[in-house]
């Protein structure tokens, strides 16, 4: 689905006008199509000396059927062959220029210190340029926090500047992500390196995760049907980002229980059915809200897994000209209610083992926003709710963490003044806005069972927008 | 069965091998591999005698040379009761008909044998077209005038065109540099490792003939006293300037680092110890065990010239060896790549394991070992004659040495290998 403007530069005579002044030339993303494999064409996997994930990277590559190539670097082929993937040999200065890669998978860390820096430049150096569309550029490292040496915690800390600007670089509807493994977290990666290799993660970029002992132990997952016999609330399911959530959680297998205000129950009915899931239609802000959304989980379904916090409202105005009703009424919605639901939730046990809590955030939160001081407050609040929680919730065996979207394109944005819009669909690595199901695939990450080891993150979901970088 | 226990390999003889309408240009298959036996039976005094068994054969041959190792038994000094047959494995040919006489003495069948290969690529054999080979075996076939006549009509200008025969693979219609070049880009070999491989050869092989280890190896021949393609001032810079010949302009496969097409012919003196003792004639080395295998390079993504690779494996196990438990290692040099290939593709962890289904690489090999009189890249490569100057040259090293082991590899068409274990007398 490209904006007029992306359909325009796409043109033959477009493209030509859109070089010759300077324009962006945002290309259409490749977005997920059921049964498609996770990557679309080889992937090259390199490292640093001394890095320990030649093997679990490995392992996850064999498992999704990956073409996958090497350079010539015995320990890295050895973890290869550990892992029983069995990998070509890439060797840059006999490569053919029309040899390209979907995905560059880079493990760091084995840099210790900053003047290793140098071998993560050595193994993008040749290659950046054959990254294809939409491809996919993934670094690993360790988070600086776990580092022993103060020289190894600096270069891992490093690698954000580069894999931030290897995002802006790359262009032509790739993405680049850092993800930090904590030692002992090498058998969770699978959850997330399958995301951001896929086109699920179109329009993820410039992002920092980290990935840490699971919170709770959980089976093998079903790829497919990750979500399989799953139960999955998800508030403000009746329109926008909270209908792709529902959609996209349903298509993951789970039983979704759609959460809407009264006014909305007709749409909410409408949703929920075509997924074979059920609706409650409930006002969150309702002092008893909390409490027959837990009994409706209870006793409908013995319990939830996956609780999506997606209801929110804007009330925008400046700080000057904001009624109190504005402020109290998003306050309410956007950062109380979700509070409230999770506090019934847990104290009620209705959560089940693996839970997952996903807020909705915003690059608002982050940035703030002239006009937004109540809802950039709300979403900043989100983000302190994944931070705060993610501990406590830890020890019951649960995940917490938020996405924050930037521009995506909805019936919200589709009413904004065209410079704005433009702006704001154009300021980022991607030069487009995104579509609710980039964010529904977010927050399907999240909900999946094998991402027990990623909890207390705030991922973006802008394109690597500028807003708040 | 009688059993004779093992198999001496007492020395070999080869002529000089000459390029591709060079001085052979006029010598057949038959002249080549004549005067190679004469050279033998002068060498090893047996004028007159009785040979148990010659096996030969080559790869570019007319059809009327199918019985071609007997007819040059009769056209030398041996005695004409000694029984010859043909055999053709492509590259392979005359490591395959050492291995082949070589298991017969072991099993008490043969006392004595000669085992060779030749081949031209100047004399080739040129078949008819198609067309008019079907038009004139009617005209064959046809009874009566009036009918040879009709047949005869239906000759045509374009049926004249002969088939020259090609180096290319029946089934994929690409040639073996072709199919190399992929492997080679597979692997990532550069252009300046093979064309250091291809220096080493011609100045190991220099120094083999100046050093005089060639004299009792090499039979003059048409005026030739030294392979033709010999270039003892081979240098890399010399190498460097040359255009890639396969695998596209950004190839690094050249005519410096790639066999040449090329005529020769060679052959090898196996017998039993009773034999060899016998009449006093020294055991150079002994020819202890041998594995062929093929790869699908049809269908499967294996390249045309891996196979030695897989049969490697297969011997060491077979004779509780490792990799490194070699003093020589003759690898045949069809292009420097293929040897720069095998080599890392036995180094590689993935490769060991995925392919060759080995728990641990073979690990790395010591390059001083490698090809140390020189290999095909500086004396070319006559396809059927490549295995027994290979068995001849190893024979000789091992015999000088005193003591060890040699290990031979040889990559064919088809996707063939055929690899053989030496050791010391």
């Amino acid at each position: 689905m490209a904006d007029r403007y992306q359909q325009l530069v796409n043109t033959p005579i477009g493209k030509i006008v859109s070089k010759q002044i300077g324009l962006p030339t945002p290309i259409p993303l490749e977005r997920y199509e059921p049964g498609q494999p996770v990557v679309t064409g080889p992937v090259l996997l390199g490292a640093a000396a001394g890095s320990g994930l030649a093997a679990p990277i490995s392992k996850v590559l064999a498992a999704i059927g990956a073409e996958v190539e090497t350079p010539p670097d015995d320990e890295l082929r050895q973890g290869a062959a550990d892992a029983g993937l069995d990998a070509g040999l890439f060797n840059p200065e006999t490569a053919s220029e029309d040899e390209t890669f979907k995905a560059l998978v880079f493990d760091a860390t084995g840099i210790a210190d900053s003047g290793r820096l140098k071998e993560a430049w050595a193994f993008f150096h040749p290659t950046i340029r054959r990254v294809r569309r939409s491809g996919r550029v993934i670094v690993l490292g360790t988070p600086p926090e776990s580092c022993k040496e103060p020289a190894e915690a600096v270069a891992q800390r490093a690698l954000e500047g580069l894999t931030r600007s290897i995002g802006k670089e790359v262009r032509k509807g790739a993405t680049a992500q850092l993800l930090y493994l904590h030692p002992g977290a090498d058998d969770d990666i699978e959850a997330t390196l399958r995301f951001f290799l896929s086109p699920k993660s179109a329009y993820v970029s410039g992002q920092v995760v980290r990935i840490g002992k699971p919170a709770a132990q959980y089976e093998r997952v079903d790829w497919e049907q990750p979500l399989n016999g799953k139960v999955a609330l998800v508030t403000g399911a009746s329109r926008g980002i909270g209908r792709s959530i529902a959609e996209v959680l349903s298509r993951d297998g789970a039983h979704v229980v759609g959460v809407d205000v009264p006014g909305q129950a007709r749409e909410l009915e409408e949703v929920t059915s075509r997924l074979g899931g059920s609706s409650l239609t409930v006002d969150i802000t309702d002092a008893d809200a909390p409490a027959t959304i837990a009994s409706h989980v209870l006793d409908n379904h013995g319990g939830v897994d996956v609780v999506v916090h997606n209801a929110g409202v804007t009330r925008d105005k400046t700080l000057a000209r904001m009624s109190d009703e504005q402020w109290d009424l998003l306050m309410e919605i956007n950062l109380i209610a979700p509070q409230r639901i999770d506090r019934e939730l847990f104290s009620r046990d209705a959560v089940r083992p693996n839970g997952r809590v996903v807020c909705v955030s915003s690059i608002s939160g982050i940035a703030g926003n002239a006009g937004q001081t109540n809802y950039s407050t709300s979403k900043a609040g989100v983000i302190g709710i994944v931070q705060m929680f993610a501990p406590a919730l830890a020890e019951r065996g649960a995940t917490v963490n938020a996405v924050a979207p930037g521009f995506i394109e909805t019936q919200m944005t589709a009413t904004m003044p065209i410079p704005a819009r433009e702006a704001g669909r154009r300021m980022n690595s991607l030069a487009q806005g995104g579509l609710p199901v980039d964010v529904a695939e977010t927050i399907a990450w999240f909900a999946n069972p094998g991402s027990a080891g990623v909890t207390g993150q705030v991922v973006r979901v802008c394109g690597q927008s500028m807003i708040g970088a | 069965m009688n059993s004779n226990g093992r198999v001496a390999v007492l020395g070999g003889l080869r002529i000089p091998f000459a390029r591709q309408n060079g001085p052979y240009a006029q010598a057949s298959n038959q002249d080549m591999l004549t005067a190679t036996l004469d050279g033998l039976v002068e060498k090893f005094g047996l004028k007159s005698q009785v040979i148990d068994e010659v096996a030969a054969g080559g790869v570019l041959k007319h059809s009327r040379d199918f019985q071609l190792t007997r007819e040059c038994v009769l056209g030398t000094g041996l005695d004409p009761r000694t029984p010859a047959y043909d055999v053709q494995q492509a590259c392979g040919t005359s490591l395959e008909t050492t291995i082949l006489v070589g298991n017969k003495i072991a099993l008490g069948q043969l006392e004595s044998a000669i085992a060779g290969g030749f081949d031209t690529t100047s004399d080739a054999p040129i078949a008819i077209n198609e067309d008019l080979r079907e038009v004139l075996l009617q005209v064959n076939r046809a009874r009566s005038n009036s009918e040879r006549l009709r047949a005869l009509a239906k000759v045509r200008p374009q049926q004249i065109v002969p088939e020259i025969p090609r180096n290319a693979e029946p089934r994929t219609g690409m040639s073996m540099g072709e199919h190399q070049a992929i492997t080679t880009q597979e692997w990532g070999i550069g252009r300046k490792e093979q064309d250091e491989l291809a220096v080493e050869s011609h100045r190991k092989l220099a120094a083999a003939y100046d050093t005089g280890f060639m004299d009792d190896l090499v039979k003059p021949f048409l005026g030739l006293e030294r392979d033709q393609n010999l270039r003892p001032d081979a240098s890399l810079e010399k190498l460097s300037k040359l255009k890639p010949v396969f695998g596209g302009e950004n190839g690094t496969m050249t005519a410096g680092n790639s066999t040449p097409l090329t005529d020769g012919a060679s052959a090898v003196l196996l017998s039993s110890e009773k034999w060899a003792a016998e009449r006093d004639i020294p055991v150079q080395a002994y020819l202890v065990d041998a594995q062929t295998a093929a790869v699908d390079h049809v269908h499967k993504r294996e390249g045309l010239l891996m196979a030695p690779t897989y049969a490697v494996p297969r011997l060491l196990e077979r004779n509780g060896l490792a990799l490194q438990d070699f003093d020589f290692y003759e690898l045949h040099e069809a292009f420097a790549s293929q040897v720069l290939c095998t080599l890392r593709a036995w180094e590689d962890p993935v490769y060991c394991k995925e392919r060759l289904g080995l728990e641990e690489p073979l690990g790395s090999i010591d390059r001083d070992k490698l090809n140390v009189r020189g290999g095909s890249l500086a004396a070319g490569h006559p396809f059927g004659a490549t295995g027994a100057k290979i068995v001849a040259v190893l024979a000789k090293i091992l015999g000088e040495h005193g003591s060890g082991r040699g290990l031979i590899s040889i990559c064919a068409a088809g996707g063939l290998g055929v690899t053989a274990i030496m050791e010391a007398a």
